[in-house]
């Protein structure tokens, strides 16, 4: 199979712009080619249609019937523990970093800086070992 | 938005309105108006006055004016300019910039230096110190158009500013005019600081040095040159 993320009824998704971006909701139903019902109880998502152009698809699904109301896509969400995971997937992990990083001013650059130069010296040296002792 | 303030008698060209005096007169309808306040009481000058003439047949006095017309008689009109009472308001200092907090230059031969901002001058323009050991800028005057204020900030309470750094002290000295036969060659002596600079720059540096050795990886930052990288956008970013 090729694609491994569908839309289909009780996949979790990203919202990537508008008011609600950066927040997961749950696809409840399809309303046509263009848009979804969505609704997010557990992360103050209203329950509204959504282009698809405005969500993005995770690997998490939830098992919840066709339209169903907030208060079962709620007890899924929370079940599932869908939040926890989402938080420990890397593609969480950069959004979290982006957004700090937007708000680092010019000094904490510059830091971020040197430590990055020290970081990567230190992984320089140890390669250097490595690849001598793979010479060897 | 308020009411711009437009005058009835608008100029024709700068002095010269559209409507006479009469006509401004007759439309503000002032002959309505009761004309109210007493006249100045002038004292009476003399116009003419008598003077004594010698000479036989000559009636013994004559009346001349007591005060002589000027000769001169403007041949053209000439054009005075429009009175204008505006004063410059002083530069307002942004919000964002206090004593001791890091500038970054944008302009000039120290652009892309992070500078401690020390001072507002009475022209405007902010005094500026490197320190001149980290960096290599003197106490100097900048534009604040030409600055960008950072988030990080010195503390400067206990912080004294010689007296005497004032606008008045960075005035240049006007260029003496070289009349002689080497007036082509560039002369051999080179532009010095003064004593005065030199001890104000100790005094000042002295006292912004170990704040700046207080901060960990400070003295580096103000050390490096301010850059921006791939996708840094500096609309976007925060300083």
């Amino acid at each position: 199979m090729v694609y491994k993320r569908l839309v289909e009824i009780g996949r979790v998704a990203l919202i990537n712009s508008g008011p609600d971006e950066g927040n997961l909701c749950v696809i409840v139903d399809v309303v046509d080619q263009n848009r979804a019902l969505i609704d997010g109880p557990c992360t103050n998502v209203c329950r509204k249609a959504l282009n698809f152009k405005h969500l993005s698809l995770t690997d998490f699904k939830i098992t919840v019937g066709p339209s169903a109301k907030s208060g079962p896509v709620k007890k899924a969400f929370e079940k599932g523990e869908i939040l926890e995971k989402w938080e420990k997937t890397a593609w969480a992990k950069k959004l979290v970093t982006k957004k700090k990083r937007a708000t680092l001013t010019d000094f904490d650059r510059f830091k971020l800086k040197l430590a990055k130069q020290k970081k990567n010296r230190v992984l320089k040296a140890e390669l250097k070992k490595l690849r001598g002792e793979a010479k060897l | 938005m308020a009411k711009v303030h437009t005058p009835r008698n608008k100029d024709l060209v700068p002095g010269i309105g559209r409507y006479s005096r009469s006509a401004i007169y007759k439309k503000r309808a002032l002959y309505k108006r009761k004309k109210t306040g007493v006249k100045k009481e002038v004292a009476e000058e003399l116009k003419s006055r008598v003077k004594e003439v010698g000479g036989d047949k000559n009636g013994g006095t004559r009346v001349i004016p007591a005060k002589r017309e000027s000769r001169y008689y403007p041949t053209e009109d000439v054009r005075r300019p429009l009175k204008n009472n505006r004063k410059p308001k002083p530069t307002k200092l942004r919000s964002s910039i206090t004593p001791g907090t890091i500038l970054i230059l944008l302009a000039g031969r120290h652009r892309g230096k992070r500078v401690v901002f020390l001072k507002q001058l009475a022209s405007g323009l902010l005094l500026v110190t490197g320190p001149y050991k980290v960096n290599g800028v003197p106490v100097r005057r900048v534009a604040q158009a030409y600055v960008i204020a950072t988030d990080t900030k010195l503390d400067l309470s206990s912080f004294k500013l010689p007296e005497r750094l004032t606008d008045d002290f960075f005035k240049r000295e006007p260029k003496k005019k070289k009349r002689t036969e080497d007036m082509f060659e560039d002369s051999q002596e080179e532009r010095k600081p003064s004593e005065e600079r030199i001890e104000d720059q100790k005094t000042v540096d002295e006292q912004i040095l170990p704040e700046i050795s207080k901060v960990p990886h400070l003295k580096k930052y103000m050390k490096t040159l301010f850059s921006l990288r791939q996708g840094q956008y500096p609309h976007l970013l925060k300083f």
